[in-house]
């Protein structure tokens, strides 16, 4: 057996792989043995009760789809009350998504989930602020760090800051998480994308607009982690189109420390324990003992050699 | 009886509910223009399925690439003696062309038993099944487990072209009194069913009422449920991604007094209330 384990901040995990949030709930346990992974990670909770956006809310997308949920919730009562003891069943620690559309709102939200017996709280910052003309504080380092400012003060538990692949510079938000004390940074959320149903001359989501993930995104997503994890002295935990455990490796060479997966378990419930055995055998293959040793391993190209009998100078 | 065993992606998969089953077809022949019946090699575990339960279907390749999400499909027949399931499925977009593909030894990766199912209560004696086009498929094998709880049935199917019809022999086999109204001569118009009902339950009665496949029917028989202080059922179908209750994408709303309320037709459903259903 490879160690798995990585450690983000102070929290030691079993291994690098959770699930995303919005694409896992404990009924998920119907279809595998959820003690086997990492860590559990809900869907994300506001402060107040929600119905959710319009129907239709899901489209699919060459290799991908697209989603206008719009977070349904119950509110923290309710969450604190039932879902909580629900994921606490098991045994990987449990992190708690939040958000919420004023930073005072979302750091109250962090000490009651803190409270509740979270684990981890990870701030989904991609939602409208109401404060700034409903543009996400994600889109922004200095709404980023104001809000992260803010959770750090509520809690003193492990905080983790998840990052929209919808800002102009990512790794500059990133480190303004870093700045203001997060102590991981997930990267990312989905990106905002369109389906038009030509025959109807209509959005195919009843929201016009939604998130698009799943392997379409994969590179893009790639691209950001792999920036941010250069910038970084925090972790950055990767998200986007992963599917498979050479995805997930691709996130850890890139300099990932941990990945989650979404929704890729909506294809395969069984995504992620596939993902875990294989990555164990193909660390086993190649004699890799520690899968801490493989992180943030990216080569960078050699100076380009030419195959024999070629020569540039005869161009 | 297929030779070869079905296997299951997920391991121990023996205790868990839901499995991701790669299934050998064993057979996916028209029915008519707008029909399959699709036959699969089953585990034992998928053989548990229950009459308004479904299994989300991984389709394959089609002329336009592989599908990204999986098909709902209601179980249409369990034969747990030949370690068989079966679907029938109307041809309708990408996925369901891709799945009309399927050749005999192929293997088509079903995820499930999913969802809730119908009830039954073997203290009832006769049940009404209402269906409207493929939605006959979702109402099949319940009237297979009724008749064999020595539950009576009566059934009445509505189509768009009698030549569409289904399943008369599978349901006159269990000793199913079978209705066919159609829209060619105006029998399948909300007023003539009703009239038709009316006629069917004053000479047999029956204890509940399920239905699937029509919004139009589901008010008429909301309104008859109410009038004859009847219960009902309904299978519902929405759009989904997980279907596991994880996403969120395949809620219906549902009027709970005077609330109006979200459930998920993958998780809540797809079988609900038939006077909570909103049409
Ligand atoms: C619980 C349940 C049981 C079902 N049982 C049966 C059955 O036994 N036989 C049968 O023929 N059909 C059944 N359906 C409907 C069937 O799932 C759709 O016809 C099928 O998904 C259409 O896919 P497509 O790619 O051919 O169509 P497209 O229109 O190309 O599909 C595009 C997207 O919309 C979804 N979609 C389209 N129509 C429906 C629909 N009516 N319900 C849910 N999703 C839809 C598809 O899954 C896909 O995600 C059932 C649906 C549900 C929810
Ligand atoms: C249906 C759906 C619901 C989601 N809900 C949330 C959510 O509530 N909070 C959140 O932070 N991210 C949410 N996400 C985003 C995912 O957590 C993830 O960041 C994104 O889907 C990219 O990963 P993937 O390609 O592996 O799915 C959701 C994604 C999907 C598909």
């Amino acid at each position: 057996m490879t160690d798995l384990s990585v450690t983000i901040g102070s929290l030691r995990l079993a291994n690098p792989v959770m699930p995303a949030s919005g694409t896992f709930s404990e009924a998920l346990a119907d279809a595998i043995d959820l003690d086997r992974l990492g860590a559990l990670v809900a869907k994300t909770v506001m402060p107040e009760i929600r119905q959710g956006n319009a129907l239709p809310r899901v489209a699919e997308t060459p290799m991908g789809m697209l989603n206008s949920i719009g977070i349904p919730c119950k509110g923290p009562e309710a969450f604190i009350r039932d879902a909580i003891p629900a994921f606490k069943r098991f045994h990987p620690p449990f992190v708690a998504s939040i958000s919420a559309g004023t930073v005072t709102a979302f750091a109250h939200l962090a000490r009651q989930v803190g409270e509740g017996g979270a684990d981890v709280v990870e701030a989904n910052i991609s939602c409208p602020n109401l404060e700034a003309d409903g543009h996400a504080f994600a889109v922004s380092a200095a709404a980023t760090a104001h809000v992260t400012k803010a959770l750090r003060a509520a809690t003193d538990g492990p905080l983790w800051v998840k990052l929209s692949p919808n800002a102009p510079n990512i790794a500059e938000v990133a480190l303004a998480a870093e700045a203001e004390g997060a102590d991981a940074v997930v990267v990312a959320n989905t990106i905002l994308g369109m389906a038009i149903d030509i025959d109807h001359r209509r959005a195919k989501l009843g929201a016009g607009m939604g998130g698009l993930s799943g392997p379409a995104i994969k590179p893009i997503v790639l691209r950001m982690a792999y920036q941010c994890a250069r910038a970084l002295r925090i972790p950055v935990i990767g998200c986007g189109g992963i599917a498979s455990a050479e995805d997930a490796l691709e996130f850890l060479i890139a300099g990932c420390r941990a990945v989650q997966v979404g929704t890729a378990t909506f294809r395969h419930p069984g995504a992620m324990i596939h993902i875990l055995d294989d990555l164990d055998t193909w660390c086993r293959a190649r004699g890799i003992e520690r899968i801490d040793d493989l992180i943030g391993t990216l080569e960078p190209f050699e100076a380009p050699r030419l195959p024999p009998g070629e020569d540039l100078a005869a161009e | 009886m297929s030779d070869e065993p079905a296997s299951t992606l997920l391991a121990g998969v023996a205790e868990h509910r839901v499995g991701e089953h790669l299934c050998k077809v064993l057979a996916n022949a028209a029915v008519n223009a707008d029909y399959r019946h699709l036959r699969l090699a089953a585990p034992p575990a998928a053989l548990t399925a229950r009459p308004g339960q479904f299994f989300h279907l991984l389709c394959p390749a089609g002329a336009s690439g592989t599908p990204f999400l999986r098909r709902p499909m209601s179980v249409y027949e369990v034969n747990a003696a030949a370690g068989e399931i079966a679907f029938l499925y109307k041809v309708h977009g990408e996925g369901t062309r891709a799945l009309a593909t399927l050749r005999p030894g192929d293997v088509l990766d079903a995820a499930g038993p999913l969802g809730r199912g119908f009830t039954i209560d073997p203290a009832w004696h006769r049940i009404l099944l209402v269906g409207r086009g493929v939605g006959l498929a979702t109402l099949a094998p319940l009237a297979v487990v009724a008749a064999a709880q020595g539950i009576g049935v009566t059934a009445l199917l509505s189509v768009r072209r009698p030549d569409l019809v289904m399943s008369v022999a599978l349901l006159e086999a269990i000793g199913a009194e079978v209705h066919v109204v159609h829209d060619a001569d105006g029998s399948s118009e909300v007023r003539a069913v009703e009239r038709r009902l009316e006629q069917m339950i004053a000479a047999a009665p029956v204890d509940a009422v399920f239905t699937c496949g029509s919004a139009r029917l589901l008010t008429l028989l909301q309104r008859f449920v109410a009038a004859h202080g009847l219960i009902g059922e309904v299978a519902l179908e929405q759009q989904m991604a997980c279907g596991l209750s994880m996403c969120f994408c395949c809620v219906r709303p549902f009027r709970v007094g005077d609330l109006v309320e979200h459930r998920r037709v993958c998780w809540e459903g797809p079988v609900f209330d038939l006077m909570e259903a909103m049409p």
